[in-house]
């Protein structure tokens, strides 16, 4: 069993709609895991029927019981995110001067323990909600961010071993990730021990930036990664430069998808693009994946 | 004044918006501040290509353990929410990966074992380019926390300036880090059903945090009325829209400032700059 995961460095470059397609490719041979998990989309495609739905529960946030509250400010002197508000900006409870913002609050503590009067509360916190169902292509793992809420790179890492196990438990051959922009933590929660990573940019200046460091993360993380490029006639030159920096990096090309609009129509009909053409742009995708399932058995991880 | 640009979706546009609003409003004669908060992907400079005159380090706090004093009671490690410190034996080891630097266990050792001391995280680089101030901060590779960097861009945001921030995709701590304390948000989207599920997203987070805020519907096409519906359905108002050009595509991609390489669209940050100007004063 192998895991994929999709990703790009930079937002917007077709990760999803070619992990749906993929998804459509692999028939049956797969778990999805849609670990975009504040931003998810995969599920508009793939249509999942939940069966299971848990609630994640991850980390704290202080909460001051006012009516104890002996307004020393001890916990304002103590946060260091600014989540304590004083009187003079915010009033709770009449002649209490010190309360929580629940947004800038990241869960420490340190009020929660220092405080004389023993008067914060610190309850567990449900970020959010994560799901098994089932799609016309098979098992799907996904979720959904509380709003504003934290914690998204654990969320993405239990949304990744439960596709994992149940990849197992069915052997199949991948579970197919499809991941986060950028490079930070919910991305590192998808890439880590990874056996690939299929980097998807765009021929512009910003994907060939975005591109060399999500290159680099692989790299460190020491993920072997693929490149492909989607919508690489739009600027031919910036494709070939974006080819040579992969080859010069070592890392393996997985072919180049035109610009099509039946990528975006197909999307508006809630299609992959593998279903909704057969030619074009969906030749370009299943050569694609041809290139990274041939490569991923080859990778000794 | 804070204008944040922010979007759910990536690869909506914020950053066009962003740089080219900023570059409308340097012609107009304003004090203008460009703030990069996307610090995992940065890629304002790619456009305002700025001269950087300043440079910093950011870093976070991370506890250190004096071995000789430590007696590994223990009474950091539970205290820890992040699990950045373990016991190992007699010995507490420190996780500065998992550490998000709030100082707890050092003020709460019972035998005063644990000082602090600095880990970078990336860069905060500033400059100008034209009349625009800018402003970026650039993550380390490995790095997972970005808001702590998010908040040292921010520092630099200037009462005297319209600072114009360009926020990260999603909807998670990153961008909450990064529009926090706006005066306004500009939500940029795209006519499709990813760009509008992660508009609706988007939408959730800022009601949360109840700051005023606008839609600009970029790559509208004409006879697509997709994001007026939901814009309707979700009472809320679109205050540009950006026509889906190839030429606007392909300026992009080299790099381009789309206000000076495609005609006619000046017209549109007018009109984005005068509905933010009503709404930020009303």
């Amino acid at each position: 069993m192998k895991e994929i995961v999709i990703i790009s460095g930079k937002g917007g470059t077709g990760k999803t709609s070619i992990a749906a397609s993929f998804a459509a490719l692999a028939n049956g041979n797969a778990v999805m895991a849609d670990c975009d998990v504040d931003a998810a989309d995969l599920h508009l495609i793939l249509k999942p029927e939940i069966g299971l739905r848990s609630e994640f529960r991850s980390g704290h946030k202080a909460a001051i019981r006012p009516e104890n509250c002996i307004g020393c400010g001890k916990c304002a002197e103590v946060c260091r995110f600014g989540a304590v508000r004083d009187g003079t900006t915010w009033v709770a409870y009449p002649g209490v001067t010190y309360s929580i913002d629940p947004i800038a609050c990241e869960g420490c503590g340190v009020c929660v323990s220092l405080c004389p009067a023993r008067t914060i509360d610190f309850p567990e916190e449900i970020c959010g909600e994560w799901y098994v169902s089932t799609t016309r292509f098979g098992t799907m793992v996904h979720a959904k961010l509380g709003i504003a809420a934290e914690n998204s790179g654990k969320l993405v890492t239990l949304v990744r071993s439960e596709a994992k196990r149940l990849a197992q438990e069915q052997e199949a051959d991948y579970v197919l990730i499809d991941g986060s922009p950028g490079i930070g933590c919910p991305v590192i929660a998808s890439l880590t021990a990874a056996n690939l990573a299929l980097i998807v940019t765009e021929p512009t200046v910003s994907g060939d930036h975005d591109l060399r460091r999500i290159v680099s993360l692989t790299k460190q993380l020491r993920v072997p990664a693929m490149v492909c490029v989607n919508k690489w006639d739009i600027n031919i030159a910036a494709t070939e430069m974006i080819k040579d920096f992969a080859q010069s990096q070592g890392i393996g090309f997985a072919g180049l998808v035109r610009y099509d609009k039946a990528v975006t129509q197909a999307q508006r009909k809630l299609e992959t693009v593998t279903e909704f053409c057969s030619e074009g742009v969906a030749v370009d995708i299943q050569s694609i994946w041809n290139a990274v399932t041939k490569a991923i058995w080859q990778y000794d991880t | 004044m804070n204008i944040a640009i922010a979007s759910g979706k990536g690869g909506t546009g914020k950053t066009t918006v962003s740089t080219n609003l900023s570059l409308f409003l340097g012609e107009m004669g304003e004090k203008v501040r460009y703030l990069d908060c996307d610090v995992e992907e940065p890629n304002g400079h790619l456009f305002l290509k700025p001269e950087i005159l300043q440079s910093h380090a950011a870093v976070i706090p991370i506890p250190v353990i004096d071995e000789k004093t430590c007696n590994a009671c223990g009474a950091c490690v539970r205290f820890c929410e992040y699990k950045a410190l373990i016991r190992l034996g007699k010995k507490v080891m420190v996780f500065p990966e998992l550490c998000h630097g709030c100082g707890g266990c050092t003020l709460l050792c019972p035998s005063f074992a644990i000082s602090e001391q600095t880990k970078e995280i990336g860069f905060v680089e500033s400059g100008i380019s034209g009349s625009i101030g800018f402003v970026h901060g650039r993550l380390n590779i490995g790095e997972a926390m970005s808001p702590p960097l998010i908040r040292k861009v921010l520092e630099q945001a200037t009462k005297e300036a319209i600072n114009i921030i360009d926020a990260p995709p999603g909807t998670s701590c990153p961008v909450i880090a990064s529009i926090r304390n706006a005066d306004f948000v500009v939500l940029v989207t795209e006519p499709t059903p990813f760009g509008l599920n992660d508009l609706g997203l988007a939408l959730d987070m800022i009601q949360e945090l109840r700051i005023p805020h606008g839609i600009v519907v970029n790559r509208a096409e004409t006879g697509n009325t997709d994001a007026e519906v939901f814009c309707e359905k979700r009472q809320v108002k679109i205050i540009a829209q950006i026509p889906d050009d190839r030429r606007i595509a392909e300026s992009y991609s080299r790099g381009e400032m789309i206000l000076t390489a495609v005609p006619g669209i000046r017209e549109r940050f007018a009109e984005l700059w005068r509905s933010i100007r009503k709404q930020v004063q009303a």
